[in-house]
């Protein structure tokens, strides 16, 4: 089709140009804020230009590498158990059955509501006087918990609200994987004798390992995301037990005050997830030039 | 597969989906259990569901701590966000999809880049220039945020529907001569519309439930739902039934558009990974 050299532009430009200064120049400005020291409530003027300084305070703070650690811990627990809960569930029940549209649909619900809702309930089932849960342990003789004053139990709430509400999505993504297997590769190796093991670890599973990969990297991306499940669900505590990288800086920030630090701490958090997300779209780019 | 399966295992199968449900929906139902139950009974008795439903947590919260005014903001937000992302996103994915042109490539890696961008890192940088466009404390300045952020997604999820549409359709059109805009209007946008209504979920479903942004660029004026929600979590103890009535409200719109259009959203959360 022969079209005037402009209008490739009419379409992509407002959405470029929108992006560019509302998305894109607020990214690269934490870039340069990360070499100032600038606290909250003063004028931007009056910040300074500190170089390296912040990152250097960063690193040297045990907290930040603390938190770091609560993080890389947070995200490698709740993928792995995810993704293994999802691939599990999925193998099992691939075959179609009736009303399984209606069981997907029931399914989805924990990953479409708000973050601040999935906190706010999860905060209601743990609560050490009135939660549910500690009164279902009553229930059945045993001893009740206080779940979020503990360092372990808190994280470990982190860890189930974050599998309650992502592993549908592995198993959603699996489901609708295992459906696309070429069915005639199955037959032939049921007729050539595989028994269940050799069926799911030599065909099936290799069969959508692109599948697995790139729900992988999409979970992980999201587990360095996290922030809003947290912020109501422990903010953070007890002490900085379940103080994941995203509220840290947070709470520099913002209730610290440190913008500067903040930023440096925020760039390190950046460089993480675009590493992550540069080998996502390795995998799978869905606007390359061939198609 | 033609073959019959023994009843055990169907029995076992629709056994193990019931569970997984039961699992899935249970937190959800003690939300809107909560919300309808009175303070001394959820205190007295956390574990009985049958009682007396009550709407007094919804009357005080809606009445009481000005939550009319955040459920506004936040249908505002999230509505104008969305019909404006829409349009652009919808836009620039006809351009990506259909045109070379010089700077392409980058354009598309950097919208797929910026999708993962974590809201905390925006967060302070978005606070600092916000305030230097004298964007803070207003509904227009949410709604330029969640409109660039949720861009790269819309345009990534729409690139894909785009591709589906047969240019010969567009050719077709050119030669009975439609200009470049009513090919656009009248032949794409009418075939897109299943991937227009995934499209316009998640993004609403992102505007209507960000908190952490809304927090650092909102008042007492301009608050919207999430960050009203958050601030009933106080040190001296939390009314559950009114939290859970804020949580509920919040809830809702995001599980309508579930029951109405799970197909479309399943297609948009698998959309790029698998085929179909």
């Amino acid at each position: 089709m022969r079209t005037a050299r402009w209008v490739p532009f009419f379409y992509v430009g407002p959405a470029v140009l929108l992006m560019a200064a509302a998305c894109l120049y607020p990214v690269l400005t934490a870039f340069q804020l990360a070499g100032y020291e600038w606290s909250m409530g003063t004028p931007w003027e009056s910040a300074q230009w500190v170089g390296w300084d912040n990152f250097r305070l960063a690193f040297g703070n045990e907290r930040v590498w603390s938190s770091l650690w609560t993080t890389l811990l947070f995200a490698a627990v709740c993928v792995s158990a995810e993704m293994a809960l999802g691939i599990a569930l999925a193998l099992a029940l691939e075959h179609k059955v009736r009303g399984m549209a209606f069981f997907r649909t029931l399914f989805i619900l924990p990953m479409m509501i708000a973050p601040i809702a999935v906190g706010l309930v999860w905060r209601y089932m743990f609560d050490a006087q009135f939660g549910p849960i500690n009164a279902a342990l009553v229930m059945v003789g045993l001893e009740p918990k206080t779940w979020l004053a503990d360092p372990t139990l808190a994280f470990a709430a982190i860890v189930i609200a974050d599998i309650w509400q992502w592993t549908p999505f592995v198993f959603i993504m699996m489901i609708a994987a295992l459906a696309n297997v070429d069915s005639s590769v199955i037959e032939a190796s049921r007729i050539d004798g595989a028994g269940w093991w050799q069926m799911t670890f030599r065909v099936k599973l290799p069969m959508i390992m692109h599948v697995i990969a790139i729900t992988l990297m999409m979970r992980l991306i999201d587990a360095f995301r996290v922030l809003e499940v947290v912020y109501v669900l422990t903010f953070g505590g007890p002490g900085d037990s379940t103080e994941i990288l995203s509220l840290h800086i947070y709470k520099t920030a913002f209730v610290g005050q440190q913008l500067g630090v903040a930023s440096a701490i925020s760039v390190l958090l950046l460089v993480v997830v675009a590493l992550l997300s540069w080998g996502a779209l390795r995998l799978s780019n869905p606007m390359k030039d061939e198609r | 597969m033609s073959m019959k399966r023994p009843l055990p295992l169907v029995i076992g199968h629709y056994t193990m989906l019931i569970v997984l449900a039961v699992l899935c929906v249970l937190p959800i139902l003690i939300i809107f259990a909560t919300s309808l139950r009175q303070q001394v009974q959820i205190f007295a008795e956390p574990l009985n569901f049958i009682f007396m439903p009550t709407l007094e947590n919804y009357r005080a919260v809606l009445e009481e701590d000005n939550l009319n005014r955040y459920l506004w903001n936040s249908l505002f937000v999230g509505i104008v966000s969305t019909v404006i992302t829409l349009v652009l996103g919808c836009m620039a994915a006809y351009g990506l999809a259909r045109f070379r042109f010089p700077g392409r490539q980058a354009v598309a890696y950097t919208t797929l880049l910026l999708r993962t961008v974590p809201l905390a890192v925006m967060a302070i940088p978005v606070f600092m220039i916000w305030n230097q466009w004298q964007l803070v404390n207003s509904l227009w300045g949410l709604v330029l945020l969640y409109v660039a952020v949720n861009l790269p997604f819309t345009i990534w999820l729409l690139y894909g529907f785009v591709l589906q549409v047969p240019v010969e359709l567009e050719e077709a059109a050119a030669i009975d001569g439609c200009g470049p805009i009513r090919i656009f209007t009248k032949v794409l946008l009418p075939l897109m519309a299943p991937g227009l209504a995934a499209a316009s979920i998640f993004t609403f479903r992102i505007a209507w439930n960000e908190f952490i942004l809304a927090l650092v660029l909102t008042d007492r004026q301009t608050r919207t739902l999430p960050v009203a929600a958050s601030l009933f979590i106080t040190d001296l103890g939390v009314d559950w039934g009114k939290v859970m009535a804020i949580a509920s409200l919040i809830a809702i719109p995001p599980l309508i558009f579930t029951f109405v259009a799970a197909r479309q959203i399943i297609s948009g959360l698998t959309a790029g990974a698998v085929k179909g």
